[in-house]
């Protein structure tokens, strides 16, 4: 009799006890993520100013933010940013890929070495890109102590060219690993099929373009989400970099929120441009999510 | 009775535990002088109260010229926590006052009379709805210009006293090969040239209106323009590498005279006087062109909050400590500001704070004593970074006056709703 009850109570335990050790964290996620959400979005169509303030204004931030240059500075940059950074992230990572997997030797260290950026963080990252394209200390101060007194490479000092090295920065810090999601997806590929198309005569360019690559659509669309995700967050590679310079030409929506939140007073704002992002990261996520979703009970 | 006492001193207890562990005889004191001298200065202070048995709780938050001090002090206002005292710029007293956060200290203002031994537009910025809320610690002065002597000397040049004068001096050393202006591309730094550049070209009545009144008239007028041209002509004189540069590396551009001038506050005599060179005789200071007679300022201030009953004596022992003129003098020293008391005697600090003393007690005469966009005390935070941006985007791009004018306008307007 004692030895069944324990049982019962011991099955009972293994059933409660993920959601013990669960709810914790549940709880955490509800207020700090979820809550402080609707926090902001209740900000947003308040009159915040210096701080939380919760007058009722409507759609006054929203309409105040559309019409400042700063707004569309920022978010200029942020598609030249976005963009380039996902085709490039993709493109070079892919190729990288495709080239680890035609089993060198050493792969395995040069796996490493490629994915090492991305254990650093984004300001290590962005300061040490700082000082490297740094004419005055960097890259050119360099080949002109060499000699070559006539290499010229500013970009970083350049208002229209200034967000391109953010670009760089950032394709180098993560396109190693979008080349281990590429390289996971191969290794997944089944290499019967390829040496039946290789019997049919399909030459290597062939078999990566019509059989290997449209494979990799779940890859592909995990490191879109993954890197669309960082480049609207993206804030500290910016803030360590450039700081938003030269003059406003590197102000991105993550920079602004922050300026217009803690540094203007403008709260309201800072927190209606801080729901424009939430919005276009859900963009990105809520289909991928449903499309996961969708397919699970397959 | 001791029972009383007991539970008081448990809900103390329990109360701190929760909030900061500072006790009812501490000041918790939210800062952002963290570098050496700074630091050591804040001893006389800290000293002080510990003679007077108050603790001092630090709370130093370095960064950003004081911007991470900004978020962390609002994160800690509205968690309805806030520290006894905060070092706030004048503007920012200003909007703290207005968001109701401070505590009063009129009665210790009235009894120590610092009203008359303060300048005017000091204590504007120290009082609220004539309730006083923050104790000022130094005086700064953003319009000056450092000068390379040896440099001037060799080419023989005098220091130039207006816009047009600065232009020829510039022009001349640049045909010889010498970076004119040191100067560093980040906003503030834009900024104080421009305020330096609106004073200089306009007089403080402009200045005033524009400026601290942001007049739309004022903004947009003729006047503006040709202060936009002049921003336009330093641009010129400024070297390839100098966006992004931080103030003390363009400091030690003049100091080592790969640089002839630089437009900067009076702390660049931290740096002077640590590379070994006296201020006033290897570097001169002179007001920025056209600007003699006038005095920007920005002060610091010690802001009090609206703290429980029991922290008030403390909060008031500090305040007091502040406005001592042994402090005074003390931080000023180190801090190469001078002491906000007038009837503080400074006649063992250097060359240019005599000199800065001289040109304050002129200047607050005849009313042009003026808060510095610059630096927190002309404009609210919003509207200071809207002109802060268009300063900033006219410098660094080929923006045309007449346009930088009309976005100015029109930043101001959309930043002051």
């Amino acid at each position: 009799m004692a030895a069944h009850h324990a049982l019962s109570t011991k099955a009972r335990l293994r059933v409660l006890l993920p959601r013990i050790v669960l709810s914790p964290s549940l709880a955490l996620v509800a207020i700090f993520v979820y809550g402080f959400i609707f926090f902001t979005t209740y900000l947003s169509f308040s009159d915040s100013k210096m701080l939380p303030s919760y007058g009722w204004v409507g759609f006054e931030n929203y309409k105040t933010l559309f019409s400042l240059r700063m707004w569309d500075i920022a978010v200029t940059n942020l598609a030249i940013f976005g963009i380039l950074y996902i085709v490039i992230c993709s493109v070079l990572g892919l190729f990288l890929a495709i080239l680890l997997d035609q089993h060198i030797r050493a792969e395995g260290f040069i796996r490493t070495v490629y994915l090492y950026p991305m254990a650093l963080s984004f300001i290590v990252t962005g300061v040490a890109w700082k000082w490297f394209l740094d004419p005055g200390i960097g890259l050119e101060a360099v080949m002109h102590d060499w000699g070559w007194t006539s290499f010229q490479f500013r970009w970083i000092k350049d208002r229209d060219m200034a967000i391109y090295t953010i670009v760089i920065a950032a394709v180098w810090q993560t396109s190693g690993f979008v080349m281990a999601t590429f390289l996971a997806g191969l290794r997944g590929i089944d290499g019967e099929m390829l040496k039946a198309a290789r019997v049919d005569g399909a030459g290597t360019f062939a078999v990566y373009r019509r059989i290997v690559i449209p494979q990799l659509r779940p890859a592909f669309l995990s490191a879109f989400v993954v890197l669309a995700h960082m480049a609207i967050k993206s804030y500290d590679l910016v803030v360590a970099l450039t700081n938003g310079g030269p003059g406003t030409a590197t102000a991105v929506p993550s920079t602004f929120m922050y300026s217009y939140t803690f540094t203007r007073n403008q709260m309201g704002i800072g927190a209606a441009s801080a729901e424009i992002m939430l919005l276009t990261i859900a963009a990105v996520i809520i289909p991928y999510l449903w499309s996961e979703l969708r397919e699970d009970p397959r | 009775m001791a029972l009383v006492k007991t539970a008081r001193l448990l809900a103390t207890v329990a109360v701190c535990g929760l909030a900061t562990g500072a006790s009812a005889a501490d000041v918790e004191v939210l800062h952002w002088w963290t570098a050496g001298g700074e630091a050591a200065a804040l001893n006389v202070l800290k000293e002080d109260l510990a003679g007077q048995d108050v603790g001092w709780e630090d709370m130093p938050v370095a960064g950003g010229g004081g911007s991470a001090a900004t978020t962390t002090l609002k994160a800690r206002v509205a968690a309805g926590n806030p520290p006894t005292a905060a070092q706030l710029l004048g503007m920012s007293v200003r909007e703290w006052a207005q968001e109701g956060s401070l505590g009063d200290i009129s009665d210790l203002a009235t009894d120590g009379n610092w009203a008359d031994v303060l300048p005017q537009a000091v204590v504007d910025f120290a009082t609220y709805d004539d309730k006083w809320v923050a104790a000022p610690v130094n005086i700064h002065r953003p319009n000056w210009l450092w000068i390379n002597a040896a440099i001037f000397e060799e080419n023989g040049l005098t220091p130039p006293t207006s816009w047009d004068e600065f232009n020829e001096v510039a022009t001349a050393l640049q045909e010889k090969g010498i970076t004119p202006l040191a100067h560093g591309g980040q906003p503030w730094q834009d900024a104080t040239v421009f305020d330096d550049v609106v004073l200089g070209i306009g007089g403080p009545d402009f200045y005033r209106k524009a400026i601290i009144e942001a007049d739309m008239d004022a903004l947009g007028s003729d006047t503006m323009v040709q202060v936009f041209d002049q921003m336009r002509t330093l641009r010129g004189f400024v070297d390839d590498n100098f966006s992004g540069r931080d103030w003390n590396l363009a400091t030690a551009m003049v100091l080592n005279g790969e640089a002839a001038m630089q437009l900067m506050g009076d702390w660049a005599k931290g740096e002077i006087i640590r590379a070994d060179m006296t201020p006033g005789e290897d570097i001169l200071c002179v007001a920025a062109p056209g600007t003699e007679g006038s005095y920007l300022f920005n002060t610091d201030f010690f802001a009090f909050f609206d703290v429980d009953e029991d922290q008030k004596s403390a909060q008031e022992a500090m305040a007091s400590s502040v406005m001592s003129p042994e402090f005074q003098h003390a931080f000023n020293m180190v801090k190469g500001s001078i002491p906000p008391r007038t009837d503080v005697d400074i006649s063992d600090f250097d060359a240019c704070a005599l000199k800065a003393k001289d040109d304050l007690t002129e200047a607050n005469a005849n009313g042009s004593l003026l808060g510095s966009l610059a630096h927190g005390h002309g404009q609210t935070s919003s509207v200071q970074q809207a002109i802060f941006d268009v300063v900033t985007e006219h410098f660094n791009s080929d923006m045309s006056s007449r346009d930088a004018v009309e976005e100015l306008q029109l930043a101001v307007e959309s930043a002051s709703f």
